[in-house]
């Protein structure tokens, strides 16, 4: 019994910091509709923070709870400068773009933070009046964990009393339902974004600084919790600060007690609970529906066939590109290799999230599929390439069709997160079944056929297989599915009125957005002999929305500007000491430059030079 | 109090007003009539600032306001209630008041939640209550109420009647007298003549983003073949 005690109580500690990490999230989203990635940046801080002020100040009890509250403050500030010289000037971008700037966020912190603290874990010091057990029933439970699940009610209870008993709080309240509106009552919007992100990073930081005592301060800790923390957000729904604290309480207690049971089970659980729940409750247990009146969205343009000289240029470069092999060096022919599967892979997202209206978190997912399907092919039954590679978009199809399924029933955010789900589980999956998928160590040794062994027709047989994807896509965007996927993104309702079916035209584009993914990852498997759970991971899924959103979202050409940009900057730069830093500079640079991605920047530019040239 | 003049507004690349000229005086109550889709909603945007307008000038005391961000254009006096009504439903009748609520300015009559109350004694009754919680009546109500709490001097009304019960209407049509008692200048957007004819004093109509009309409503009358061709469904 006592056992079982402590396991709740350990759940319910662990609930506390995970509440106030979500509910920093959840205030954030709800007024300023950005999904901000580097939360757990402000998380990874506000511990680093903590660490240097208790280490420095050795003051005892007082001087330990300064320190934590002082960094929980230090961390808003930081938000405060992300939000004035970032953020404030890219809210009318297209919906998600903001999403983009906060990962540039995320790099630029994670080398930042490698050059102040260095590489190595920091192990915090005990906090001071707390640092030993009670037993409770027999069992040793830390002080500490008791202390942290009083101050996660009481944190709860603060932000109530905030947003129900002052005038900021009930203006906050409004904005997460009306943005607009607020406005038009006299509202400064720009400033209660600006609170409201500062509330949200000094609770994110309050959770890393109070988590010192608990677990070593690493470079890790910022991604290791951005998933979890979203999905405690998405369950609770988003917005929704009591939400969040239910949802944090659930999510640990389960864990707390299924890892008893099943230990490999804590990476997928929070991601199956999130999936069960958004099955039931479309927008999480207190979500409600958003409101129409978001933000200042500007109609979509109608997609044009290209004029004859376009298509010149177009087909000039792909010729350009068919006969690079013979110029360029072996290196440069994988590198365009890489190019083109990213391409495919990025334009197959757009395809779903700029086509479908659908936005994925999870498309590598699919891609990982294929790959892992055409290598399992090759090694455990011993098929041919071609097979292979036939097998590879077929089972991805076969996943987007299961998954599409449940995920179609969503909408915006809600769906994306259980897309997100969704590849989580299929990456956690493909991690811990060691027999079948050769867990961390991946598959290895899957080359191609002996004829497409050389670099060059290698390259031959990807330019077919991913621009043949591509055309196949840009076709299907101009046929009349697409035009109903779009119909269906612009408004779902009048959609629905002239009898379309918009759950299944969706359920269909998802699928065959899947497949083309598989399709990329099979091009990938073999061109690169080896398939590891990476592919699949939360971060390729965010590498497809960083060349998607970054390339532009409106035009068929963004993903394809995204991809190549993507890959070339990231060859270049991986090699430089702190690339992250200058990766992250680059997509700020961009992101503040062109908010309508390359694609509508390079639009302008071309815009620019024309009307000088007149 | 108001002049707007060859007023241009799009959404995306539709033109929605082709230069829209208006005047409104000081405590005057004026109709802009048109059909649905006319622009009489892209009028009130866009003097509010949620459109973007693409040329023409909005001038309001003298003051030129086209291209402020609307809470500026709401702090110089300019109160708008929006024909969705757009109440914020997670919150109670008092938060939706509290949400409005801004500092005294001069010349303009002073609101406060006790004056609104007894303006609309349906409200004071459900003051706890949630805002999704209240009829489609009582919901009109508070988006005025909601909209005076800024002690506003200039008030857009955009289309008050639309889906209330007609019992409800005629409280509007009170109201609206009251404001114009007050000293409020009100511009209003209406397809129910009938209405209009009651609560204004002038009236403008417009077509396709274009005013086709300026006058009384006695001129109206007199030339049925106007409301005939520009208002009748």
């Amino acid at each position: 019994m006592g056992f079982y005690l402590a396991q709740l109580l350990t759940g319910l500690a662990n609930a506390s910091s995970l509440f106030l990490i979500a509910s920093g999230l959840s205030i954030i989203f709800g007024v300023t509709r950005i999904v901000n990635f580097a939360h757990g940046s402000f998380y990874m801080l506000g511990a680093y923070l903590a660490y240097t002020l208790v280490t420095t100040l050795q003051g005892g009890i007082p001087g330990y709870w300064f320190s934590v509250l002082a960094a929980a403050v230090l961390v808003g500030g930081i938000g405060l400068v992300v939000e004035l010289t970032i953020l404030r000037r890219i809210y009318r971008a297209p919906e998600l773009f903001q999403l983009v700037a906060t990962f540039g966020v995320v790099l630029i912190v994670q080398d930042a933070t490698l050059a102040i603290w260095g590489a190595e874990d920091l192990l915090g010091p005990r906090a001071p009046g707390l640092d030993r057990a009670v037993r409770l029933m027999g069992e040793p439970i830390p002080e500490y964990d008791l202390a942290l699940i009083a101050i996660g009610p009481a944190v709860l209870a603060a932000i109530w009393l905030v947003f129900h008993r002052t005038r900021w709080g009930v203006l906050v309240r409004a904005a997460t339902q009306d943005r607009e509106m607020v406005g038009a009552l006299g509202v400064n919007q720009a400033w209660l974004f600006s609170a409201a992100f500062v509330l949200g990073s000094a609770l994110a930081g309050l959770g890393g600084a109070l988590q010192i005592p608990r677990e070593a301060v690493s470079l890790q800790m910022d991604l290791s919790i951005i998933g979890e923390a979203f999905v405690v957000v998405v369950i609770g729904g988003m917005g929704s600060v009591t939400g969040a604290f239910v949802a944090a309480v659930l999510i640990s207690v389960l864990n707390a007690f299924a890892i008893l049971i099943f230990p490999q089970v804590s990476i997928v659980l929070p991601f199956v609970v999130m999936a069960a729940v958004l099955i039931v409750r479309p927008y999480g247990l207190f979500g409600r529906p958003g409101s129409e009146h978001g933000g200042a969205e500007e109609p979509e343009q109608p997609l044009r066939l290209l004029d004859q000289r376009s298509t010149m240029v177009l087909l000039a470069l792909v010729a350009m590109l068919a006969f690079s092999p013979a110029v360029v060096s072996d290196f440069t022919t994988i590198l365009l290799v890489d190019v083109m599967v990213a391409t495919l892979f990025a334009v197959s997202l757009h395809f779903m999230m700029g086509i479908g209206g659908m936005v994925s978190f999870g498309h590598a997912a699919y891609f990982g599929v294929g790959a892992y399907a055409a290598a399992m092919a090759v090694k455990m039954l011993g098929w041919g390439m071609l097979p292979a590679m036939a097998l590879g978009p077929v089972a991805a199809a076969l996943a987007a069709l299961f998954f599409g399924w449940f995920c179609v029933r969503l909408s915006g955010v809600y769906l994306a997160m259980l897309t997100m789900a969704a590849a989580q589980i299929l990456w956690g999956v493909t991690f811990q079944w060691q027999e079948v998928t050769g867990g961390d160590d991946g598959i290895l040794g899957v080359w191609p056929a002996e004829w497409a062994k050389s670099d060059r027709v290698y390259f031959y047989l990807a330019l077919v297989l991913c621009l043949g994807g591509i055309w196949l896509l840009r076709r299907v965007a101009h046929s009349p599915f697409g035009y109903t996927l779009r119909g269906v993104r612009d408004s779902r309702i009048r959609a629905e009125a002239i009898g379309i079916d918009t759950r299944f035209h969706q359920w269909m584009g998802f699928t065959l957005a899947g497949t083309l993914a598989g399709l990329a990852g099979v091009v990938f498997v073999f061109s690169k002999g080896s398939v590891f759970p990476d592919a699949l991971s939360i971060g390729h899924s965010i590498d497809g929305l960083i060349m998607v959103l970054l390339g532009g979202i409106h035009a068929l050409a963004g993903p394809v500007y995204g991809a190549m940009a993507m890959v070339l900057i990231e060859d270049w730069v991986s090699r430089l000491d702190y690339w992250r830093f200058i990766f992250g500079g680059i997509i700020l640079t961009v992101v503040l430059l062109a908010p309508d991605g390359i694609a509508g920047g390079v639009r302008r530019l071309i815009q620019l030079v024309r009307r000088d040239a007149a | 109090m108001l002049e707007i003049d060859g007023l241009t507004a799009r959404y995306g690349r539709a033109q929605i007003l082709n230069g829209v000229s208006l005047t409104l005086g000081d405590n005057e109550v004026v109709a802009l009539l048109g059909r649905n889709g006319a622009g009489k909603s892209t009028t009130m945007k866009s003097v509010m600032g949620l459109v973007r307008q693409t040329g023409g000038s909005i001038r309001h005391g003298g003051q030129e306001i086209r291209g402020r961000a609307s809470h500026t254009i709401c702090r110089a006096g300019i109160g708008y209630v929006p024909e969705d009504r757009r109440i914020f439903g997670e919150l109670t009748v008092e938060e939706n008041l509290e949400v409005g609520r801004r500092p005294a300015r001069e010349g303009a009559p002073q609101w406060t939640t006790e004056h609104l109350f007894q303006l609309f004694p349906n409200l004071a009754e459900r003051r706890r209550n949630l805002g999704k919680q209240l009829s489609g009546g009582e919901q009109q109500m508070l988006t005025i109420a909601r909209t005076l709490m800024g002690n506003p001097s200039l008030v857009l009304l955009d289309e008050p009647s639309e889906g209330i019960a007609p019992v409800i209407v005629e409280q509007m049509a009170n109201v609206i007298s009251e404001l114009k008692r007050e000293g409020l200048s009100v511009l209003i957007s209406e397809q129910n003549l009938h209405f209009a004819r009651e609560v204004s004093d002038r009236a403008y109509i417009i077509e396709k983003g274009t005013m086709r009309y300026e006058g009384k409503f006695s001129d109206l009358d007199a030339n049925p073949e106007i409301s005939t061709k520009y208002l009748a469904v």
